[in-house]
């Protein structure tokens, strides 16, 4: 069936604005899963209607294609465990990635070559698709501990990324004079994906968050570059408003970890100009506490306050967690949670991971908002996190993480820290905090620890 | 469209997403994440033409992966991100 041009761009403006109203949706919790329903309508006005372009003459291959991708989505969809979850956006960033490299590509080759601008934007929408795609893998590897997740390199890795970005462009100022050159298309795209590896697999596990957010506005350019080569306004706008979603989430990202983003990507942690000895800091000082005692201390407290980090997704311990709140709650006692920004894994991950346990969302604060809450509370239980409640990033100057913005733990009248070890934290440090006067120690795994203090309080 | 036209849209369109994208709380980031993952596979639009096309087999080969890549993006992307709003919204 043949339809004109102009119905075809209609209809992709109304998609435009349905992923518009979508984001808009995502604003605020109890519009979100409508907003979520009308960006995916949008998807499916967009895809409809490009099946009715005049160019489709042939729909095996697509029913083929959509089937095998509707079929592994849904599968990885139904299947990610929520702690998985910057895994499966690492994938979904590279396959976007992927997708719009191959698009441009296949644009490239179609039918007569693109004018000057296009060949521009495809070799564009190839190299920042290739690069999205093998980092995307990369970062994948390292989330799942397929690979290590250190920092990984050797020596004049800068310079061969250089060379390897410098080449790529320079393949694209080729092709604009010669657009047949088929071998200088391909070099460039085979220089693209191993660049895309050569750039993440220096990045330690630490700054995954980082990474991810900025894959994910990768993914997007290179949808928006995609739009350009084949001319399509739909491409270009939600391109372009992903791009806008990543590269803010990336900032807020080096914001919390106190570095620049040229320093996640290039450098490497500031080394300590103070090197402090973990048994200086702790010798004497660190006073261990049962699961009796912290019990004995809630049931006299008027506000607690829980701060949850990565270990305690991996201890699996929301769901208990969840269950201490209540028993603490139907005491009478105030309970909110305290999230770091990179508390877990990719932005607002442990936000997710707490609404699995079926914790509400209005007690999940943010760092602005529960630190100066402090002051007023009686105790604070820390979980599994310690880089993010270092007071030295907050007073010693020489520290390697002086600046970062911490949660004030501290500051609370009584700081439970459920550790298995004094082991430090990805920035390599001793806390100072689990030294302190008023904090108390409780080594054990994070799980069974609360599900102790539960069961004591429950008794008391 | 023109290039200049392209560009303007481009431009109006980021404007636009950091305004909108500022608003949306931490707590939803994630979800937005894997949202903001789906809608950028619109890619398959471009995809389906590749694909569709009577061109040469590479041109529909490089389609077909497009395809597939971009349906993951776009049903995974919507599926999961359905799935962790609906845990919010509970109470």
């Amino acid at each position: 069936m043949n339809l004109s041009q102009n119905w075809i761009d209609i209809a992709y403006l109304i998609a435009a604005v349905l992923f518009v109203l979508g984001i808009k949706g995502l604003t605020k919790p109890k519009t979100a899963v409508r907003g979520n329903l009308l960006a995916a309508t949008g998807m499916g006005v967009a895809c409809v209607i490009t099946l009715l372009h005049h160019d489709i003459v042939s729909y095996g291959t697509i029913i083929a294609g959509v089937v095998i991708g509707g079929v592994i989505g849904a599968v990885m969809a139904k299947k990610v465990q929520m702690t998985s979850m910057p895994q499966m956006v690492a994938l979904l960033n590279g396959f976007g990635g992927g997708a719009s490299f191959a698009v441009a590509a296949a644009e490239f080759y179609r039918g007569g070559y693109p004018d000057t601008v296009g060949i521009i934007a495809a070799g564009l929408a190839v190299l920042i698709g290739a690069v999205t795609l093998t980092g995307s893998l990369v970062a994948f590897a390292k989330l799942q501990e397929l690979i290590d997740g250190k920092p990984l390199g050797f020596p004049g890795m800068k310079a061969v990324n250089a060379v390897l970005l410098l080449g790529s462009l320079l393949a694209i100022a080729v092709l604009v004079q010669n657009p047949g050159a088929h071998g200088i298309f391909w070099a460039m795209a085979v220089a693209a994906l191993v660049l895309g590896v050569l750039l993440v697999i220096p990045i330690g596990g630490a700054d995954m968050p980082v990474v991810i957010s900025l894959l994910n506005a990768y993914s997007g350019v290179a949808a928006s570059a995609a739009g350009f080569v084949m001319g399509n306004s739909a491409l270009i706008i939600t391109g372009s408003l992903v791009g806008a979603s990543g590269l803010i989430l990336t900032q807020i990202m080096c914001k919390a970890m106190n570095r620049s983003l040229t320093n996640v990507l290039f450098g490497v942690m500031a080394e300590g100009g103070s090197v402090m000895d973990q048994d200086e800091v702790y010798e004497g000082k660190i006073k261990s506490t049962s699961a009796e005692e912290v019990a004995m201390l809630l049931e006299t407290a008027q506000r607690v306050v829980i701060v949850p980090g990565f270990g305690l997704a991996m201890a699996q311990a929301q769901h208990a967690v969840r269950d201490l709140a209540d028993t603490l709650e139907a005491k009478g006692v105030e309970v909110e949670y305290a999230i770091h920004p990179v508390a877990g894994r990719m932005p607002g991950h442990m936000n997710v991971l707490l609404a699995e346990a079926e914790v509400s969302y209005d007690k999940l604060k943010d760092m602005d908002a529960i630190n100066p809450t402090f002051e007023q509370t009686d105790v604070a239980i820390v979980l599994g996190a310690n880089d993010v409640t270092n007071p030295m990033a907050r007073e010693d100057k020489g520290s390697p993480i002086y600046g970062m913005p911490i949660l004030n733990v501290d500051k609370a009248r009584t700081v439970v820290v459920v550790k298995r070890s004094l082991s430090p934290g990805f920035a390599g440090l001793p806390n100072p905090l689990f030294a302190m006067d008023n904090t108390l120690m409780l080594f054990g795994d994070g799980k069974g620890a609360v599900v102790d203090i539960n069961a004591a309080l429950k008794e008391g | 469209m023109d290039f200049v036209a392209q560009l303007t849209l481009f431009v109006l369109a980021i404007f636009l997403g950091v305004e909108l994208i500022t608003k949306v709380p931490p707590t939803l980031h994630t979800p937005l994440m894997s949202g903001s993952n789906a809608i950028s596979g619109i890619t398959l639009v471009g995809a389906l033409i590749a694909a569709g096309s009577n061109d040469s087999v590479l041109v529909q080969v490089l389609g077909f992966i497009a395809v597939v890549l971009a349906t993951i993006n776009v049903v995974g992307g919507f599926m999961v991100t359905n799935r962790m709003l609906a845990m919010f919204k509970r109470k």
